[in-house]
């Protein structure tokens, strides 16, 4: 059997949607996928060290909200400070209390399975980030690169 | 139940962990040798499935007991 090649271009920064990349690359390469995600813009944050990702209630009508506040909350008050640091912190005792992993653990398992992680150079540059504060084993290079590999895979997806 | 060589208790785990943990402990085992699986992920009733038709492990058996899934799979 060959194996098969999936590519991600992961571009979201926030804690709901670094899932995604992560969840579908572990699984890939576990199913025997060769698998790499390049990542660029926002999605560079899924690479530092230290994660601070967080999730917004702020223009997201299908976030499901606790005690049913979605219903009767008013969508300004989501504007409110403090509101994301909520959000966030419920979101994540909700996913530890459910036995999802986190997005440290999945990133390791990433990378124990050889899924190669691509940082966009030119979003480096652009935004000043010191490659000090992303983890070890990664790339920098940019979409020529990605294409490189995106253009022989049998899946790819933007995320 | 049929006889096994190992062991995984992903209970309590969600998707794709009980995957990923199978793989993970399939990986260092010999050809013919039996995983025993099992998961409270309702997903991963389907995903075990799918996951022996695309890595050519064999699922014998795959059934619920008393809130768990249990699942036996055979390394190729």
């Amino acid at each position: 059997m060959q194996e098969k090649k999936l590519a991600i271009i992961a571009t979201k920064g926030s804690l709901d949607w670094a899932y995604p990349p992560f969840i579908l690359a572990s699984t890939a390469s576990a199913l025997g996928y060769e698998t790499e995600i390049f990542f660029t813009f926002y999605g560079l944050q899924l690479l530092k060290k230290k994660l601070s990702l967080e999730v917004t209630p702020l223009g997201n009508p299908g976030m499901p909200m606790p005690m049913s506040m979605d219903k009767w909350f008013p969508v300004m008050l989501t504007a409110l400070p403090g509101m994301q640091a909520m959000m966030t912190s419920m979101m994540k005792k909700k996913m530890a209390d459910k036995g999802v992993a986190s997005l440290e653990e999945l990133r390791e398992l990433c990378q124990e399975a050889e899924v190669r992680l691509i940082a966009c150079q030119m979003t480096v540059d652009l935004f000043d980030m010191p490659t000090s504060e992303f983890i070890e084993g990664i790339e920098y290079a940019g979409a020529a690169r990605f294409f490189e590999f995106a253009g022989e895979s049998d899946i790819c997806l933007y995320i | 139940m049929a006889d096994f060589d190992q062991e995984l208790d992903a209970s309590g785990l969600n998707c794709p962990l009980p995957i990923l943990r199978a793989k993970k402990t399939l990986a260092p085992m010999e050809t013919g040798q039996v995983l025993h699986i099992i998961a409270t992920d309702p997903g991963s009733v389907k995903d075990f499935e799918a996951f022996s038709k695309q890595t050519g492990n064999e699922l014998m058996e795959s059934r619920e007991e008393g809130g768990k899934f249990h699942f036996l799979i055979k390394k190729a």
